[in-house]
């Protein structure tokens, strides 16, 4: 703890509405300087995209616990919190959320224009994958921090797709809370 | 979660949150990569310097002003309309010299570190938004004014407020013999 220090402006301020919100051509350039530094300091495509998830798990640890002082307690379930969060960061919801047809853990969010290409020059989807991995990154952290643990993974696949797959306990918790 | 396809996006704004965070997300990785705050603030500068060329041509599409005929319009045109538009805030603008070319602006209010109470013992010299002194320069730049840019005060190290310094390097008089 920091005693040193007399007041703590930063932690007693309250969070407060509404949400402000800043340039999408800053962040994407922001971005862009971010996906370059990683590209100079990794040898594969794999690893660039393994130090933008890294990154963005970084992000969405804390994103997350922003967000969830500021919404309403109570309101977990699973979807919403996911679409809360999307919308939350990126300012609207996503092109799509499927569920897998043959695996009930697993959930696609496909994103046909991604959000941070505009300033890429990269060959597409590269840049929308570095953009996705990141993203993956995020949607981890948050998941995880919020108690819905999973795997998130960037692909391409009908534009940038991000797959979403649940722990075991995650399913088993749902299922045991519709059957109330 | 979803919404019809088709629907083109308009949004040209992202959250607050994910610009700050993100930016605290690169800092931090900075300093994993480098021992020296000297060398992670070089390294803000020049990423903020790549910025800032190409932010450039977004302000100026973006705001359609006339061209500045002196460097105070430019010190103003920065603080009041550049960090308006960019971080929602307006820093209040001073000169500091009586040749005109040295300004100083004062930012109040700074989103980058919203999230920043202070800064860790070890890294002491660290100037977290450096970020913010190679966006002006390497904007500058790109119309033609050479500056130096740097941070001359820092709430987070102490200091009473945040004043970033802007140093144009070519006296007025000398912009008369441009041509």
């Amino acid at each position: 703890a920091r005693f040193t220090r007399g007041k703590s402006p930063v932690l007693e301020r309250a969070l407060g509405r509404p949400r402000s919100e800043l340039s999408l051509a800053a962040f994407a350039l922001l971005f862009s300087e971010l996906v370059q530094y990683c590209q100079r300091r990794v040898g594969s495509v794999a690893e660039l995209q393994a130090r933008l998830a890294r990154l963005g798990r970084h992000v969405g640890l804390r994103a997350l616990d922003a967000l969830v002082a500021r919404e309403r307690p109570g309101r977990r379930e699973t979807k919403v919190l996911g679409g809360l969060l999307w919308r939350a960061l990126f300012g609207r919801e996503a092109d799509k959320l499927e569920q897998a047809n043959d695996d009930e853990r697993t959930f696609y969010v496909i994103e046909r224009e991604p959000l941070v290409n505009t300033f890429v020059s990269v060959p597409r989807e590269n840049s929308s994958l570095n953009c996705a991995a990141f993203a993956a990154g995020l949607l981890e952290a948050a998941l995880g921090a919020s108690g819905f643990p999973a795997r998130v993974s960037a692909h391409w696949h009908k534009g940038t797709t991000l797959m979403i797959k649940f722990d075991e306990a995650v399913i088993a918790r749902d299922k045991s809370l519709e059957g109330r | 979660m979803s919404r019809s396809p088709g629907r083109k996006q308009e949004n040209d704004k992202i959250s607050r949150e994910l610009f700050v965070l993100t930016y605290g997300a690169l800092v931090a990785q900075l300093c994993k990569d480098y021992e020296k705050d000297e060398d992670v603030n070089t390294c803000l500068d020049r990423m903020g310097y790549g910025i800032g060329i190409r932010l450039i041509d977004d302000f100026l599409a973006r705001s359609a002003v006339k061209k500045c005929r002196s460097y105070s319009e430019t010190a103003d045109m920065i603080a009041q309309v550049a960090f308006k538009m960019y971080l929602g805030v307006t820093p209040s603008v001073s000169c500091n010299s009586a040749a005109g070319n040295e300004f100083s602006l004062i930012l109040d209010k700074n989103p980058l570190v919203d999230f920043v109470e202070e800064l860790p013992a070890e890294r002491a010299s660290l100037c977290y938004c450096n970020l913010l002194c190679g966006v002006i320069r390497g904007a500058l730049e790109m119309v033609h004014l050479a500056a130096e840019v740097t941070f001359l005060q820092d709430r987070l190290k102490g200091d009473a407020v945040t004043e970033i310094g802007i140093t144009f390097l070519r006296k007025p008089e000398d912009r008369k013999h441009k041509r």
